[in-house]
């Protein structure tokens, strides 16, 4: 399966729900009058968000027609940019890190757990539909090597034990909660601070 | 003006230009895929690298303007090398297949590898495969050749109007396509063909039919429109091939429309080669000897006002000239027409059918009022006209009925006649927008004339026009978009019978009041046949021939030298690129034949006395028309109406598209075209 071509089986209808329509209108304003065309990359993004993680054609054709420009132009941006997906990827949409940090401490358990726990293969829908996982490129959290993301959480030091627990709790339908599974705040030093100690606010 | 060096000649030139119009300037040639003169710049081939002093790379030619003092080499070593590693680079992934290549003989991208390109790949990885795509009847892909140049997307969105084509993906995944892979709903569609600079969009019907340098090639003009495009006509032997567009920037420019190329393929299907007589409603074989003595004992036996002539819509003028001679002369009648609707005729002076503001003019226009008129179909190249200047200038044009997708945007009344009565009255926002305009044009299309109220749209906005001053000889707004490509060559040369603007042969015909009717190449009649005995002259086996007791079988316009006047009234020239079929003879060389059996007197000796005879005439009439004046008709009655736009069947609007299996598949996509939202 590819997110980069249009999914075969396309839902007919794709409408922006208030929300969304709220967030589009807030783009759209920043933008002089005329050039609204400028907004179809966030709006295409608005679209993903509100139909789990992926855009179906008849979203592109509501955006075209929404900023009055050519079906044509939305789908070459869309099928463009990688982060946008053209096919079902499910509710929970699993991006593991795989790039050199997080390969080095470990990423491959967390790519391994996910075959077991989601599916075989990268962009195959979990047995209920729900998730789906792919690896990518860095997510920029290398401090908190191995990482991944879920929707717009990232967890982080993670093996591939709790990694299982993590998408146990997904598959099953509840949220777990983002952040370092170490403890950590943020991206602190395990242990407490070694340096700068005499810093008050450092 | 900006001085600088190119291969140390120095040039000057205006400022605006880019670094490579400057060299072509300085008569050096570089070499491009993706810079093309009418569309704007993308930058993206990179094959017209040049060197330019202080810059550590070198620059795209065809995406730098020109500065003063630039010091521009294109002869190096450094370029040698840019263009060598640049055409490796699109040879890549372009699968070397020109033997099994339409394209082969005439591609920029093998004519350019062989220039500039190096004798071996050191690509040794599998190349990229893409699928083909689905663009319509005309277009046939073979994307794995694409080099992405955009020149075809640029076209589609630029000039044509329908942006429809566009490059999905990205980097190696980048393919070229319509939304969908639905076909390009737009009449100038496969001048893409002609743009594409490699293999990857060719033309359909063309297939595999022959290699460029078979082919003969013969300069001409295509007679499909009014609009006279410039065109070149391909034959192998007998066949045309495929008609392309010659550059002609007052006419046609670079473009033409899809009926003008391939259309084509008609005049190979339901030709009329030899004479037929019809006996007990059936067509039997005659010789011309036969068919003659038959015309010259019925012509004969027949009262001269019971015999009309009527014209066709693809007639050259040699012809018409030679037939209005035959029937003066030859017969003594003035029973001729070319007009093969009711529509209304003011042929005082020739600015009354002609396009006066001409086809260029449009680029200079600031407002135009568009009445009764489909430009798109009526004249698909003056729309694409239409579209530059609006590009352009983003002048405002209004159209009096709501005719859809033009491909610029207007404003459109409702069609209701009173509104031209309030625009002459000064009693409508159109007025101050036409009499504030330095350079208004009025553009009134066939369903004007054909409407019962003809006369009075025609004349009152006309005499609008001259009591406002829009009509002089600076500028002329008056234009008339003609029916056909024979249209405003018949009003020249007198092909009409009338006194009020009405067509009376047609009005007689209907109350059948002629005994014999002579249709040379007249095939869009609208007449139920009663007693009369017609004759009927022409190439193809269509609704004329089929009503006819007689065919003469003629030449179709590829096959005959003749003039033909477009409609702006310029005279242009057709040359023979083949010969007529079987036993089918050149029109005039036909009438002439039967005048002289008729009256053992040829009317024209040979074809140069006929030629130099019609120059005369046409030129005796323009100079006579220069000398009269607009004469005065007022007659403001009219009836209320709402007007209505005729419904065009672009693809089958004559016997040679009618002949035409491309021109059928193209009529059937479009039926089968599902709206996208594109359109408007």
């Amino acid at each position: 399966m590819s997110l980069r071509r249009p999914y075969k089986n396309q839902p007919e209808k794709f409408e922006f729900n208030s929300d969304s329509l709220k967030a589009a209108q807030l783009i759209i304003e920043k933008y002089p009058k005329g050039k609204q065309q400028s907004a179809v990359m966030a709006l295409l993004y608005i679209a993903q968000k509100q139909n789990d993680n992926w855009i179906p054609l008849a979203a592109m054709k509501y955006i075209a027609k929404f900023l009055s420009m050519p079906y044509i132009k939305v789908y070459e941006v869309a099928t463009f940019y990688t982060m946008y997906n053209l096919a079902p990827v499910g509710k929970y949409f699993v991006q593991v890190c795989t790039t050199t940090p997080c390969m080095i401490r470990g990423a491959y358990n967390l790519v391994e757990a996910c075959k077991e726990k989601i599916s075989e293969n990268e962009n195959e829908l979990s047995k209920n539909k729900e998730c789906s996982w792919m690896e990518v490129e860095c997510l920029g959290a290398c401090v908190n090597a191995p990482m991944l993301q879920i929707n717009d959480d990232y967890y982080e030091d993670l093996d591939k034990e709790k990694t299982l627990k993590i998408l146990d709790e997904i598959l099953s339908g509840k949220k777990p909660k983002p952040g370092s599974y170490r403890g950590r705040l943020n991206n602190e030093p395990e242990n407490n601070r070694k340096t700068l100690l005499d810093v008050k606010n450092a | 003006m900006l001085k600088l060096k190119v291969n140390n000649i120095e040039i000057e030139v205006e400022e605006g230009l880019t670094v490579l119009q400057a060299c072509e300037k300085a008569g050096v040639e570089i070499p491009r895929f993706c810079y093309h003169e009418k569309l704007s710049i993308a930058g993206n081939c990179r094959m017209c690298l040049v060197e330019m002093e202080k810059s550590p790379k070198p620059i795209a030619s065809c995406a730098m303007p020109v500065a003063e003092g630039m010091n521009i080499k294109t002869n190096t070593k450094f370029v040698e090398k840019a263009r060598k590693g640049v055409m490796e680079f699109l040879l890549a992934n372009h699968p070397l297949d020109c033997p099994v290549c339409d394209q082969g003989g005439e591609c920029d991208l093998q004519d350019q590898s062989m220039f500039y390109g190096i004798d071996k790949s050191r690509y040794k990885e599998n190349k990229r495969s893409v699928p083909e795509k689905n663009m319509g009847p005309l277009i046939k892909t073979q994307m794995t050749r694409c080099i992405h140049c955009t020149r075809c997307v640029r076209f589609a969105t630029e000039v044509a109007g329908v942006p429809e084509l566009g490059a999905i993906g990205r980097g190696e995944d980048m393919q070229i396509t319509t939304y969908l892979e639905q076909s390009m709903q737009s009449e100038l569609s496969a001048n893409v063909v002609d743009l594409c600079p490699v293999g990857a969009l060719t033309s359909k019907p063309y297939v595999f039919e022959a290699r460029p340098w078979e082919l003969k090639k013969t300069e001409t003009i295509d007679v499909m429109d009014a609009i006279g495009s410039n065109i070149r006509v391909d034959t192998y032997g007998w066949e045309v091939k495929r008609v392309l567009p010659r550059i002609n920037e007052d006419i046609n420019e670079e473009w033409i429309s899809d009926k003008t190329r391939y259309a084509c393929d008609g005049l190979l299907n339901q030709r009329l080669d030899t004479p037929y007589i019809k006996y007990n409603k059936k067509f039997e074989k005659a010789s011309w000897s036969e068919v003659y003595e038959i015309i010259k004992s019925k012509l004969q036996n027949t009262d001269k006002e019971k015999i009309c002539g009527i014209t066709g819509d693809l007639t050259n003028m040699d012809t018409l000239y030679v037939f209005k001679e035959f029937f003066n002369k030859t017969l003594g009648s003035n029973n001729i027409e070319s007009r093969s609707d009711h529509t209304y005729l003011n042929a005082d002076k020739r600015e009354n059918y002609l396009f006066n503001s001409s086809i260029n003019g449009i680029e200079n226009s600031d407002f135009i009022f568009l009445i009764g008129s489909n430009p798109r179909y009526e004249a698909t190249i003056l729309n694409a006209r239409i579209r530059k200047a609006y590009l352009q200038n983003r002048m405002q044009i209004v159209s009096l009925n709501d005719v859809g997708d033009l491909t610029y945007p207007y404003k459109s009344l409702n069609g209701e006649i009173q509104k031209i009565k309030d625009i002459t009255d000064g009693n409508h926002e159109i007025s101050s927008l036409i009499t504030n305009a330095k350079r208004p044009m009025i553009i009134f299309g066939q369903s004007v004339f054909k409407s019962h109220n003809a006369r009075f749209i025609f004349e009152t906005l006309k005499s609008y026009l001259i009591k406002k001053g829009k009509i002089s000889n600076e500028w002329n707004s008056l234009n008339i978009i003609s029916d056909n490509a024979s249209t405003v060559g018949s009003f020249d040369l007198g092909i009409y019978k009338t006194n009020d603007g009405s067509n009376e042969v047609l009005k007689n015909l209907e109350n059948h009041k002629y005994e014999i009717v002579y249709l040379l190449g007249q095939d869009n009649l609208k007449f139920e046949k009663q007693n009369e005995f017609i004759i009927y002259q022409g190439s193809h086996g269509d609704k004329g021939a089929e009503i006819a007791d007689i065919i003469l079988p003629g030449a179709a316009y590829t096959e005959q030298n003749g003039y033909y006047t477009n409609l702006e009234g310029k005279l242009q020239k057709a040359y023979k690129a083949s010969y007529p079929p079987g036993d089918a003879k050149e029109d005039w060389q036909i009438i002439n034949e039967l005048a002289e059996i008729m009256n053992h007197r040829k009317l024209f000796n040979d074809k140069e006395e006929l030629d130099s005879s019609l120059t005369n005439q046409i030129n005796l009439l323009i100079e006579k028309n220069n000398m009269k004046d607009f004469s005065q008709i007022d007659n403001t009655d009219f009836t209320k109406e709402i007007l209505k736009v005729n419904h065009i069947d672009y693809y089958y609007s004559n016997v040679i598209a009618r002949a035409s299996k491309t021109m059928f598949e193209c009529k059937n996509s479009k039926i089968n075209f599902k709206s996208t939202g594109t359109e408007g």
